[in-house]
């Protein structure tokens, strides 16, 4: 668990090895973290779903990284020195945009979050999410929906709460629909797709292509409330 | 003895009151000066040292101020006007006024925070020193003017002269003297920041040392206890968490202050995990105290009977009705089991609810996890609700609902 670990070497991708035939190709999936130690937890608990092809614990090793393996999907840290989650983002994220990003982090500060899906990530988590809740986000992302954690939801109704007075620029992009309030209700309120799909009656994929509307609004979007509302949260 | 302006000043000087007194009615004699001098001090010095602000009485202070104002009117009129020493008294009058500012506001516990200088009190200080040294300024060239009065009367060059060679001599002092002020303030300002980065710190390090360390103690010292190293360790995050991002307002003040401190509570009372997530806020007010109560009994519940490790707690406060969610996936109960036996939900959920005028619905299923509902309207939309429809507040759980409201202004895009 000591120190520093690009890709090893010796791991690379040997798809169907283990012996488990699943219908779809295992997912391969690269972890960026500077703690060695969670990298380690990170890639026993999910050894049994996907592949974790690589890791790195610095910035510029997950760049250089990224593009060599060009994994499904990239598990992202966000506070690493040299700029963070932030910083591979924004290096990588227009060359290979095939790669998919899941952020996970222990950080609940709002503009941490927001910040890296604006940036271009598909999802946040928290790095206390439970593996088979990880390794089922990893598949969602990979399949090009979005993933939002509870906090994550809350936050994102807080910035697009409705307010009388806010002017819209662009109308479709700067509010969300009853549904997708809906949705990041159950959401919030820790929900599972599937049961979110049950509440509403309407069918798992659907649910998906609410919660990637609003990831694409949250991206998007150049609502003032957004930055300033994140902003008031920086307070520290 | 009226207003309190000769025991304010007296202990202000640290003289005996009697003593301001005896000179205040001395001056008095002096064409009414005391009267004057005791209306404008009153008028201008704030009594700060009291702990409870004086009120000012604007009737009491009335007669001074007719009584100097009469005694002066006398006094000239019955010594046929002498007036080179009524323009001295005046300026006399000034010039003390002005020294009064001065030394209120040179007071030595003032001086001795020199801080405070460049604190947010500085416009103020600046102003009345200014004004102060001013009035002194006026007085003394009056007096001046009175007493050794120039040749063929004081013309009004001779004044610009003076004030001119005054100006010159103030501005040779102040080139000599500006480098040493500004390198004291700039000092000043240095050791400020200085002072306030060891201040924090000094806050880091004891945070870090009466939590953080004592925390890790306490875990190493219960290795083995799974559940008690859980509980420390989610007590620990919390708390640092609140210190890193949420300097918010108080639990007595905000309603998601105190929902998250309820939380906290059941976190640690039951060691499980809370999953808090709070859209919105408002001010902590009966009503919205009741919900929180509420909250925490449903959190207690979920605590004791689901046999879960993590508990969903979701807060909504929009414009016209507050919501609270209380969600887990535990093992849930029979619905039909609960009517009396179960006071917790019972008295302290839905009858609390319904006594604040919201309403309180629980879904569960064995084996499937409990949820808790809470509405509560705002308080305006009550009594809008109230002339509407007096029969709203009994409608209360089980209500059969499909959830949520009707979604047809949702779109379904692709």
């Amino acid at each position: 668990m000591s120190g520093d670990t690009t890709g090893p070497a010796g791991t690379p991708a040997t798809p169907s090895a283990s012996g488990a035939p699943t219908e779809q190709p295992r997912l391969r999936v690269f972890l960026v973290d500077d703690h060695a130690m969670f990298r380690a937890g990170v890639r026993a608990e999910l050894g049994a779903h996907v592949d974790v092809v690589g890791e790195a614990a610095t910035v510029s090793e997950a760049i250089s990284a990224i593009a060599a393996y060009q994994p499904d999907v990239v598990l992202l840290d966000v506070h690493m020195p040299e700029g963070g989650g932030r910083a591979v983002l924004d290096a990588v994220r227009r060359a290979y945009p095939q790669v998919r990003f899941l952020a996970l982090s222990v950080s609940d500060a709002a503009e941490d979050v927001i910040g890296l899906i604006r940036a271009g990530a598909r999802g946040y988590v928290t790095k206390t999410i439970s593996p088979d809740e990880l390794a089922a986000a990893i598949r969602r992302v990979a399949d090009g929906d979005a993933v939002f954690s509870p906090r994550l939801a809350g936050f994102v109704l807080d910035a697009f709460a409705a307010r009388p007075d806010a002017s819209l620029a662009d109308p479709e992009l700067d509010q969300l629909t009853n549904r997708e309030r809906e949705v990041l209700r159950l959401l919030a309120r820790g929900y599972a797709y599937k049961e979110i799909a049950k509440e509403l009656y309407i069918s798992i994929k659907t649910v998906e292509t609410h919660v990637s509307n609003v990831l694409r609004k949250l991206q998007m979007s150049n609502r003032y409330e957004l930055s300033r509302w994140a902003a008031d949260r920086r307070l520290v | 003895m009226v207003a309190g302006v000769a025991g304010g000043i007296a202990a202000h000087v640290r003289v005996p009151a009697t003593a301001i007194r005896v000179a205040l009615l001395v001056l008095l004699a002096a064409h009414g000066l005391g009267a004057v001098l005791y209306a404008v001090y009153w008028a201008v010095l704030r009594d700060e040292d009291s702990a409870q602000p004086v009120r000012r009485d604007f009737v009491k202070i009335i007669p001074f101020a007719v009584l100097g104002i009469g005694i002066l009117v006398a006094m000239t009129l019955v010594f046929g006007g002498d007036g080179l020493s009524l323009a001295a008294g005046w300026m006399l009058a000034l010039v003390v006024v002005g020294g009064g500012l001065i030394w209120h506001q040179a007071e030595p516990s003032r001086m001795t925070k020199l801080g405070n200088l460049l604190g947010d009190r500085r416009p103020a200080f600046v102003l009345s020193l200014l004004g102060g040294g001013l009035l002194v300024a006026v007085g003394i060239i009056g007096l001046a003017m009175v007493y050794y009065p120039v040749e063929g009367g004081p013309s009004l060059s001779v004044v610009a002269l003076g004030v001119a060679f005054a100006l010159i001599a103030l501005t040779g002092v102040g080139v000599v003297a500006a480098p040493v002020l500004w390198r004291t303030v700039t000092a000043l300002r240095a050791e400020k920041e200085g002072r306030i980065r060891e201040q924090e710190r000094a806050e880091l390090a004891a945070m870090v040392h009466d939590q953080v360390l004592h925390t890790l103690a306490l875990i190493q010292r219960n290795a083995g206890d799974t559940a008690a190293v859980t509980r420390l360790a989610r007590g620990q995050e919390r708390s640092l968490r609140n210190w890193l991002y949420k300097p918010m307002g108080s639990a007595e003040e905000f309603f998601a202050s105190a929902v998250e401190e309820a939380a906290a509570e059941v976190e640690d009372t039951y060691a499980i995990a809370v999953e808090t997530v709070v859209v919105g806020d408002c001010q902590v007010d009966e009503r919205s105290r009741a919900l929180v109560a509420a909250t925490r009994e449903a959190l207690v519940n979920a605590a004791r009977h689901a046999k879960v490790s993590t508990v969903s707690l979701y807060v909504e406060v929009e414009p016209d009705e507050m919501s609270v969610f209380v969600r887990d996936r535990g093992v849930g109960f029979d619905m039909s089991t609960i009517d009396d036996n179960r006071h917790g939900v019972r008295g302290s959920i839905v009858g609390r609810m319904q006594r604040h005028g919201g309403r309180a619905e629980i879904r569960s299923e064995p084996g499937e996890g409990t949820e808790v509902r809470l509405h509560l309207p705002t308080a305006e939309t009550r009594q809008r609700q109230a002339a509407d429809d007096p029969g709203w507040r009994t409608h209360v759980w089980p209500a059969a609902e499909p959830h949520g409201r009707p979604a047809g202004t949702s779109k379904e895009t692709s």
